[in-house]
């Protein structure tokens, strides 16, 4: 018995594959969870349609600027532009102020002052909302003690596009991009690998197969196999989710045909440097589901995580993928709305085929 | 007869081994070719670089009329090739297995059929089977089938009677001679030493280098010793005295008797009759052709 | 003559198909037993049975004096085993690879130390000592896995198919190795897709279709069949199976 142990522990030192997920692994997981569960709120960008411009709500304005949470991006002029700035993406909430703001609240104890925030995003969207509550009440307070105001303004909040703050909103189009991560990148890498395990890949490359076919071989049924699986999400989440489909179907569909292929080009890169289906699966694992989940902002806010993980997540496609499904089926966003996000993701789609082109081995070696 | 096959000073190592030590040779078209070897040989090694998987380290081979390394598409549309192991898929049925690489080969079952038949009726009863579940015999047959369907100009089968029953060997040695007649080259690679006599000519390898190329009969031939076969008994024993004694060159085991060679110029029979007198009294001898196995390890110790 | 191994209608099943169908044999201790017949004749599947590491659908078996239904753990712990598919540890050293399998086999640590030198010495590797298992050459690599399958010196040893793919030499070289073992007492069950080497048994059985159709010395089934070699006696059998 002793034997034994002492055994597997000599194997277990030696494989650097196993040290990495014993050790490796684990600790770059709990750096990651732990920055990155971070539900303090930073940096939400923010904009302000003053309608008053009085020493009032230019004072809120300024507190909320003055804290770490806010930042002041933009001054609205009218109404109109309230649906376009969210659109954009970047704003997050929108404070409107009436006209006569300061006068009412002096004078009358009570004035119009609306909180818009977007949420799509529901947890974070409350989190903006209690916090701009909170900085909006303690200035009221600070009046009322040096003043004597005889009530406060209770600000109207609107959220946005999820007035009910359904989680499913944000969760709906998070698994759309795993579920389609997972089935044709992992899926695709598997099965080339296979290939190279079981020693078929030897007969077809002493053939008059061109590494490309081989390659177009494997992916088609993955590609055919992916839309399937969208569209049964899709149906599931209209029909039992009521997720709102506010855009454009044919844009979802060719944006989700877009990030198949990206993924699919993924798949094939990670087998091209595995050599059996094992290396193939845990390298999607670790290096894409996991990542995946954590940074592309699904679940947990990017803008929460520190500066290097903000970073890193610009370089995960799914990030962008989720920001333009979010704002296909949310805001009704059309392409000139997510040109750039699109843009991004033929990118790395178009690197993905570069490198596995690159590196796929027509020689055993 | 012209050449299918130059092989000019090959080597190739992997880290320190050095797997093939400038290996020479050519083959002929339409001649049976054996590398034989144990495992560890390089016989593995040397038909991946002929099949163009491998770039050798130094030389260079010509297959067909084509360069392994810059011509190696060429190669790769004309070539048959069996790895070891018989790598075919196993979760699709022997006739879904031939159509698929019929395809890959741009043709089809039908178109060359004749091509296969002898081989592919022996399996044909079970074609709705996965080739998974088939006996090692019967993949045999069917890797050898989708080797084939393309009509190649050269063959080359890596091990293929490696784990397959005495009788199934033989069935195959006897498909390959069959299509010999159609002008096919194949080199067939083996660490059976008796698979070698069933070739026209084998290059015989061990550790990388070659030891002797030759057609099995002049290899047996150039057996440098009269050899004896010995039999008693206890052949455990005797082979054991016979390896103590002075005179002795070499003595092995081989089945029911030894085969023994001695040095210089002593006389077997002076000897046997002095062992007949200590203890092996009922020892008999007498002389033998040598076979491959023979030479082989006589070139391997030389 | 003491018996190590006692088979007697042994049957095993796998679902309708009849792996082993009734085998009766004996091996007797110290003797070098052949256990042929062609892939699928059902050898494996009985000499798992016989290590101890499946049960027979019914029959009697008895190992080294043990019963295969009462004390199959105590089976595994007095036999040797050796297998061409798995012996030693690649990544570990020799003496690492020694160390575990006499622990195993409860061998205190002064026996593993003398066996280890005893090893090193015989085989002749002293400048592979430090080195892991893979950079042995295969020959010495069988020959060691060999040695360290009776480290514990047990009643018998079964070989599967030890010698394949190694060279003429190697083979005849490890085949003393069997010689001074079944000359200490040791029995050796051994199975080999050589035929000659079937030549060097004591006694061999050849399998087909799941039954024993040939048990005898190598000199006595040549007569009884009429063939000059065990080769031809094997093909002209295994010729009549059925099953493929």
């Amino acid at each position: 018995m002793k034997e034994f142990i002492i055994k597997e522990f000599k194997q277990i030192f030696r494989d650097y594959r196993s040290m990495v997920i014993l050790f490796g692994i684990p600790i770059a997981q709990v750096m990651l969870f732990g920055f990155a569960l971070n539900m303090n709120l930073k940096n939400v960008h923010f904009a302000v349609l003053d309608k008053a411009k009085d020493d009032y709500s230019k004072n809120i304005i300024a507190k909320m600027n003055a804290s770490d949470y806010f930042i002041l991006d933009k001054y609205l002029e009218n109404e109109d532009q309230i649906e376009r700035i969210f659109e954009e993406g970047l704003i997050k909430e929108v404070i409107v102020f009436e006209s006569n703001f300061g006068k009412n609240l002096i004078k009358e104890g009570k004035a119009n002052l609306q909180i818009i925030a977007d949420a799509s995003d529901p947890n974070t969207a409350n989190m903006i909302v209690s916090y701009s509550q909170a900085i909006i009440d303690n200035y009221q307070r600070s009046l009322m003690s040096n003043n004597a105001m005889s009530g406060m303004a209770v600000p109207e909040v609107q959220f946005k596009y999820n007035k009910e703050l359904k989680s499913v909103y944000m969760f709906v189009p998070g698994v759309i991009t795993i579920i389609l991560m997972l089935v044709s990148a992992m899926m695709t890498s598997i099965s080339i690998a296979k290939e190279k395990e079981l020693g078929t890949m030897e007969i077809l490359l002493v053939s008059p197969i061109k590494p490309i076919q081989i390659i177009i071989g494997k992916v088609i049924p993955y590609v055919i196999l992916s839309l399937i699986n969208f569209i049964i999400i899709i149906i599931l989440s209209f029909l039992v989710f009521k997720m709102p489909m506010n855009g454009s179907m044919l844009l979802l569909v060719l944006e989700s045909l877009l990030y198949i292929i990206m993924s699919l080009a993924l798949g094939i890169f990670i087998s091209t440097v595995s050599n059996s289906q094992q290396t193939a699966m845990l390298l999607s694992m670790f290096a894409l589901l996991l990542p995946t989940i954590l940074l592309s902002g699904f679940i947990f806010p990017v803008e929460n995580m520190p500066t290097a993980l903000i970073y890193t997540s610009h370089i995960m496609p799914s990030k962008w993928f989720i920001i333009i499904i979010k704002g296909i089926m949310l805001k009704n966003a059309s392409f000139m709305d997510i040109w750039k996000e699109t843009a991004l993701v033929f990118m790395f789609t178009i690197a993905f085929i570069g490198l596995s082109i690159k590196k796929f081995k027509i020689r055993l070696e | 007869m012209s050449t299918s096959i130059t092989i000019s000073n090959l080597s190739k190592s992997y880290e320190e081994t050095k797997a093939l030590d400038s290996i020479n040779l050519s083959i002929s078209e339409g001649e049976i070719f054996g590398f034989i070897g144990p495992d560890g040989a390089g016989k593995t090694t040397l038909i991946r670089i002929l099949t163009t998987l491998l770039l050798a380290d130094e030389g260079n081979a010509i297959v067909d009329g084509y360069d392994v390394v810059t011509d190696y598409k060429q190669i790769r549309n004309n070539v048959g090739y069996m790895p070891g192991q018989f790598s075919l898929y196993q979760d699709l049925t022997v006739e879904e297995n031939l159509t698929f690489f019929a395809g890959v080969f741009k043709t089809t079952i039908k178109e060359n059929y004749h091509l296969i038949k002898d081989i592919y009726q022996q399996i044909e009863p079970y074609k709705n089977r996965r080739a998974g579940k088939l006996s090692g015999g019967m993949k045999q047959k069917l890797a050898l089938s989708c080797a084939l369907i393309h009509k190649p100009k050269v063959l080359f089968l890596d091990e293929p009677t490696t784990g397959v029953d005495a009788v199934s060997r033989k069935e195959f040695w006897e498909m390959l001679n069959k299509l010999k007649q159609d002008g096919l080259t194949i080199v067939v690679s083996t660490p059976y030493m008796d698979e070698a006599a069933l070739c026209d000519r084998v290059a015989l390898i061990q550790k990388g280098k070659i030891l002797d190329i030759n057609s099995p009969e002049n290899i047996v031939k150039s057996f440098p010793f009269k050899l004896y076969g010995v039999h008693t008994k206890n052949i455990y024993h005797l082979n054991n005295h016979l390896n103590s004694l002075k005179e002795t060159h070499s003595a092995y085991l081989f089945g029911e008797s030894i085969h023994w060679t001695l040095k210089d110029n002593y006389s077997a029979n002076d000897i046997v009759k002095r062992i007949k007198e200590n203890e092996f009294n009922d020892v008999s001898i007498n002389t033998i052709e040598a076979n491959i196995e023979d030479c082989f390890m006589e070139l391997m110790t030389k | 003559m003491e018996t190590t191994v006692k088979v007697n209608n042994l049957v095993k099943k796998f679902g309708d198909f009849v792996a082993n169908d009734n085998l009766s044999f004996e091996v007797y201790a110290g003797e070098i037993f052949g256990f042929l017949g062609a892939n699928g004749a059902g050898k494996t599947t009985a000499i798992k049975i016989l290590c101890g590491l499946s049960k027979p659908t019914s029959g009697d078996v008895n190992v080294s004096g043990f019963n295969i239904y009462k004390d199959r753990e105590k089976i595994k712990r007095n036999i040797g085993y050796m297998s061409q598919r798995f012996s030693l540890y690649d990544d570990l050293t020799i003496a690492d690879n020694i160390k575990f399998y006499g622990g195993i086999y409860g061998l205190s640590r002064e026996k593993i130390k003398s066996k280890t030198d005893e090893y090193i010495e015989e085989l002749g590797l002293q400048e592979y000592v430090k080195r892991s298992i893979s950079d042995l050459p295969l020959g010495i690599k069988q020959k060691l896995a060999f040695l360290i399958a009776v480290i514990h010196e047990p009643k018998i040893v079964f070989l599967d198919e030890p010698t394949s793919g190694v060279d003429p030499i190697t083979r005849r070289q490890f085949w003393n190795m069997i010689y001074q073992q079944a000359d200490k007492g040791t029995t050796v069950f051994i199975t080999t897709h050589y035929m000659d080497e079937a030549e060097y048994c004591n006694r061999i059985s050849i399998m087909v279709d799941g039954k024993i159709e040939a048990l005898g010395t190598p000199k006595q089934l040549k007569e009884d069949f009429k063939t000059e070699t065990i080769e031809e006696l094997f093909v002209q059998l295994a010729r009549n199976a059925k099953n493929d």
